[in-house]
């Protein structure tokens, strides 16, 4: 079984970096695949690689697979892109959906680039494939 | 306060930064050929290898800087950079896979701990970097998200990005599926492994940093 958790945006949106970081980690970690609303800023989800790294080295975490699913800027219109720059500024970006599973459970997210497939790893020996 | 710090550190960075320190950063996700390039460009001017390369992913696990090589184009026009070839970055590292390639298990789970550290090493050199090659391998799909994070933490750092489709050499390789993919970047097929069009590359180093 595949267990996913929805974290909406405003549940993160008031923490710092590494405790947003931190807790989508905590929930992989539990082998729970992670809907997130929106995106994390370009420095944590850089962040969230360092410190899955750190992680697989001190336990028998096998680290993450990563996508996230993001409109295009250049289809928003002139006014519309300042004004959602201007949202995601204070308020951090809700475009889009950040998916964050655990390596022991997903073997591969494709992205190809709109579409999204999550393939699972096998398990006793059927193979299980769920296609979004 | 991240964005302060980001200021902070390139205003100082800018402030003592001379040329013939200039760093030309190797990122890219493992099996890429990083270590093929980075021994290409020494080969071409240094007339000897930096890196050892192999088929297994991470083969390199520790930063590796070649410091003062210097190219010339046909112009005359010379630069002179210091060569760092990165661990490659990935999301996930499982020992497991590499006693699949063959390897016993205690060197499997060394090798694993070692590549961790690599990828965290090679993270926090990104902010050193004064422009980086972000080398990906054409016959892969160049839509994983390692590749679109270390791009855009480089757009946000504002660090000058070459994208290199590497192993144009092979039947596979889609240099227009990377393209699409980084449409607002230069993409430039080579084969490092052969040195075809390695003279290209080196006239898009000297647009990239000079």
């Amino acid at each position: 079984m595949v267990t996913f958790q929805f974290v909406p945006h405003h549940e993160i949106e008031d923490l710092s970096s590494a405790k947003r970081v931190n807790k989508l980690l905590n929930i992989v970690k539990q082998n729970k695949i992670v809907l997130l609303e929106g995106r994390l800023r370009k420095e944590e989800e850089t962040d969230l690689i360092e410190i899955t790294m750190e992680e697989i080295s001190k336990s028998k975490f096998k680290g993450i697979e990563l996508s996230v699913i993001y409109p295009e800027k250049d289809k928003f219109s002139g006014v519309k892109k300042v004004r959602q720059g201007f949202v995601n500024m204070l308020l951090g970006d809700r475009q889009g959906l950040t998916i964050i599973g655990p390596a022991s459970v997903v073997k591969k997210i494709e992205q190809n680039p709109d579409n999204i497939e999550l393939f699972t790893q096998e398990v006793r020996k059927s193979r299980k494939r769920n296609k979004r | 306060m991240g964005f302060l710090q980001n200021f902070l550190n390139k205003f100082f960075k800018n402030l003592f930064k001379k040329k013939s320190h200039l760093k030309l950063g190797l990122y890219g996700p493992p099996n890429g050929g990083k270590s093929t390039l980075a021994n290409r460009i020494c080969k071409d001017w240094l007339d000897e290898e930096m890196s050892s390369v192999s088929n297994i992913p991470h083969e390199t696990r520790e930063i590796q800087i070649k410091e003062q090589i210097n190219i010339k184009n046909d112009k005359g026009k010379e630069l002179t950079f210091n060569l760092v070839d990165t661990p490659g970055i990935a999301t996930k590292i499982d020992y497991e896979e590499f006693i699949k390639k063959g390897m016993k298990e205690k060197t499997a789970k060394k090798r694993a701990k070692e590549a961790t550290k690599g990828v965290i090493e090679a993270i926090k050199w990104l902010d050193d970097m004064d422009a980086v090659s972000v080398v990906l391998d054409a016959t892969k799909d160049p839509y994983s998200q390692v590749n679109i994070t270390i791009v855009g933490n480089l757009a946000a750092r504002d660090i000058p990005v070459l994208i290199i489709a590497n192993k144009v050499d092979l039947k596979k390789a889609n240099i227009n599926k990377i393209k699409a993919a980084f449409p607002q970047y230069e993409v430039i097929g080579i084969s490092a492994k052969y040195g075809k069009n390695t003279k290209e590359f080196y006239e898009r180093l000297f647009k990239l940093v000079g």
